[in-house]
């Protein structure tokens, strides 16, 4: 039968054996049981690792004394009110906006760029930053780049700033860096994180020695783990096992794509178009050099010094009386879970999104939503 | 009124009718539910009406049943890789007769809306590719409407058909018992992603191709193969798979347990759809069918959409259980997880 070759190709087993699969989980099982108290707690910090845990189902087959808990590692879901704003306001004047499908229905104070859409502002999904600079070349009318994302695609844009630009081309960033938030979790006084999955492509970026300093500072494990099943499951196992012997190490399980150093080149990129800079994130909370600004000498593509950008104007609608009750900013970090949410499922869906996280795809809420969370099936 | 009382932002703010309410899901039916059936649904004839909310409607004519199904298409580009809105028109609705177990459509109307500036070589394309599928259904355009618009009061052209055929046993979309088997005629994900790749400008390797066709003589060669054995039948177009599953699911009142494996989803659309961040399960076919079979038939019906050119791909993928009603569950092979919904149209993600 034409099954076989039409399912699964030989590179997608490699880490996606089934059987390898049941092995690790057998083994996460067998050493989370010799960890001397439950659950055990442990945080990726990464919307892809939890796309890769829901979409193959593996909370199914995880123990049931470990608790993986999605930290704020969604960049959309931890984007500001008053960034979605700026957006909002310059779609209004006028500004074609190229952003991330993702960010679309992104709730700002008012409206999302989905709402300025359906009401005839010019929005255009792009998949890469590069085309958004393709989109400018092909009119005369101002293109605005709603830049979202962590590190990794922060470098993405950072190339594009360092490239040929139209002059019509600007960048409104929303970046956000990884790094800082971590500090945050791991100080706050609620927080059961006994131990971190760090994410592959960011690490791939940066390298793994970031980490070393914040190991040190709170004494509490990182590994870096890949995205395929078996990558995430293998993290975990190692994971468990530095909690289980009180080994606070950053260990990279993620070898074929994670260097101790990782891209200088793409560093170097980064840092000569971005600085960091504090700012809230949705939810959680101010975070000291959580943002990722552009630098003075790229004010000429930077929207914010470009055009006079009035959020106020949006702010005489007030912000629904349901996000007074959206539980987001406790489930990203880690405090919570969809299912304590009164919002979730009912009021509160990917149709009409309340919080930022049911909006994204990298989002808990949104995910659980499509993937039944914890479903006992 | 809300579990806690509080009106949702949607509510709050002036609604619009926006893109997520033509996308097939579940915003789409609540919004044709509260407004346009409304009031047509409580007086229908014996059959299947407007309340079933079925691919069509099926009414009683002696001691047969005559199934009407409408369809209006709108598609951008007009002509893509595989086809065009014209087999699109011509295929959607011989299908959606034939979901109904009208396989031999009686005829078919065309009412096509054109917008002033449409170039006739184009209107000429769109009609051969009509006549050309027709024939391939063994259905005809008996009768029709033309009409056209300023220029910019529509985008290029919209085509209407309407369908009527005869069918001795009508299956509904609501018919699946426990123990059922599920199976696709072919190949998922198709249609939509290579839509997809074209609109948004997506430079991708690989041979995309909608697989836009009637398949009203490969429904009736299943049919015909198991006689009352075919449950339910669904064509799993915009919200894909999932859609039409969760669809047929809940007005069955069974759960659906799908197996990954068993999925037959060409590599390309695969990777493509990963490289993307979508689910297979969620894009748009145009020329697949999702049925429910008796388990002990299941075997000889496969066989029978085995033997037919559009259906060499077809696989049971799952059955249906007793619990879970209304649920979708995929069995990844590493695990098991609820196969959601798709709301709005698919978008791709960033990371």
């Amino acid at each position: 039968m034409a099954d076989a070759t039409l399912v699964q190709g030989p590179a997608e087993l490699r880490f996606r054996d089934p059987v390898k699969a049941r092995a690790l989980a057998a083994t996460l099982d067998s050493v989370t049981r010799a960890v001397d108290h439950a659950p055990v707690s442990v945080m990726h910090v990464c919307g892809s690792h939890e796309q890769s845990i829901a979409k193959f189902g593996l909370r199914t087959i995880l123990p049931k004394g470990l608790n993986v808990i999605m930290g704020p590692g969604c960049p959309v879901c931890v984007t500001d009110l008053p960034e979605v704003d700026e957006a909002v306001v310059l779609a209004q004047d006028g500004k074609i906006i190229a952003s991330y499908g993702d960010m679309l229905k992104v709730p700002g104070t008012a409206k999302s760029l989905a709402d300025v859409q359906a009401e005839g502002g010019r929005i255009a999904v792009v998949y890469s930053a590069a085309q958004a600079v393709e989109l400018a070349r092909d009119t005369t009318d101002d293109v605005v780049f709603f830049a979202s994302g962590f590190e990794t695609t922060a470098v993405a844009t950072a190339a594009v700033a360092l490239g040929d630009l139209p002059p019509n081309f600007s960048i409104l960033s929303a970046h956000k860096y990884i790094p800082p938030v971590m500090e945050i979790v791991a100080e706050m006084p609620d927080s059961r994180v006994e131990g971190f999955l760090a994410a592959g492509h960011a690490a791939a970026i940066t390298g793994w020695r970031i980490f070393e300093r914040f190991v040190e500072k709170h004494r509490i494990p990182v590994v870096v783990a890949g995205f395929e099943p078996l990558d995430i499951l293998a993290g975990l196992v190692r994971l468990v096992e530095l909690v289980r012997d009180r080994t606070p190490r950053v260990e990279n399980m993620f070898p074929r794509c994670v260097t101790p150093d990782g891209n200088r080149n793409a560093q170097r990129q980064l840092w000569r178009v971005f600085r960091t800079q504090g700012g809230r994130w949705r939810g959680i909370a101010h975070v000291p050099n959580g943002n990722l600004r552009l630098r003075d000498e790229f004010a000429h593509v930077d929207a914010r010094c470009r055009y006079e950008i009035d959020v106020r104007r949006l702010w005489n609608h007030a912000p629904s009386a349901l996000t007074q009750v959206c539980i987001c900013g406790e489930i990203m970090a880690g405090l919570s879970a969809p299912e304590n949410c009164p919002l979730f499922g009912k009021e509160c869906s990917p149709e009409s999104p309340v919080g930022a996280c049911m909006v994204s795809s990298e989002g808990t809420c949104r995910i659980w939503h499509q993937y039944g969370g914890h479903p006992d099936i | 009124m809300s579990a806690t009382g509080l009106k949702s932002p949607a509510d709050a703010r002036e609604e619009l009718v926006t893109l997520k309410h033509g996308a097939g899901g579940r915003a789409m039916r609540r919004l044709i539910l509260e407004t346009l059936a409304e009031g047509f649904a409580a007086d229908q004839p014996e059959g299947i009406g407007l309340a079933a909310m079925d691919d069509g409607a099926a009414l009683r004519v002696g001691d047969r049943w005559l199934v009407v199904t409408t369809d209006s298409h709108v598609v951008h580009p007009i002509f893509f890789p595989g086809g065009d809105i014209g087999r699109l028109a011509v295929a959607g609705t011989v299908n959606d007769l034939a979901m109904m177990g009208a396989t031999e459509p009686l005829g078919l109307t065309c009412a096509v809306i054109v917008e002033e500036g449409f170039r006739r070589a184009e209107l000429e394309r769109i009609h051969r590719s009509m006549l050309e599928t027709c024939r391939e259904a063994g259905a005809t355009i008996v009768t029709g409407d033309t009409k056209v618009m300023g220029r910019g009061e529509l985008d290029g052209i919209v085509i209407n058909t309407t369908g009527v055929g005869f069918a001795d046993a009508v299956v509904s979309d609501a018919g699946l018992r426990p123990g059922d088997r599920l199976l696709v005629t072919g190949t998922i994900g198709d249609h939509g992603l290579a839509l997809m790749a074209r609109r948004h400008s997506l430079e991708l390797d690989g041979d995309l191709r909608s697989d836009v066709a009637p398949i009203n003589r490969l429904v009736a060669a299943a049919l015909a193969a198991a006689p009352g054995a075919v449950t339910a039948m669904k064509d799993p177009t915009r919200g894909g798979l999932s859609s039409a599953l969760h669809e047929m699911a809940e007005k069955s009142g069974v759960g659906t347990v799908l197996h990954e494996p068993a999925l037959p989803v060409r590599p390309v659309i695969r990777s493509v759809a990963e490289m993307l961040g979508l689910d297979p399960l969620h894009i748009a076919n145009e020329g697949k069918a999702v049925l429910g079979v008796r388990p002990d038939a299941a075997d000889v019906v496969l066989a029978a959409l085995r033997a037919h050119p559009l259906g060499r791909d077809a696989a049971i993928v799952g059955a249906c259980i007793a619990e879970h009603v209304g649920r979708v569950i995929l069995d990844t092979g590493l695990g098991r997880r609820l196969v959601g919904e798709v709301e709005g149209e698919p978008l791709p993600r960033i990371c």
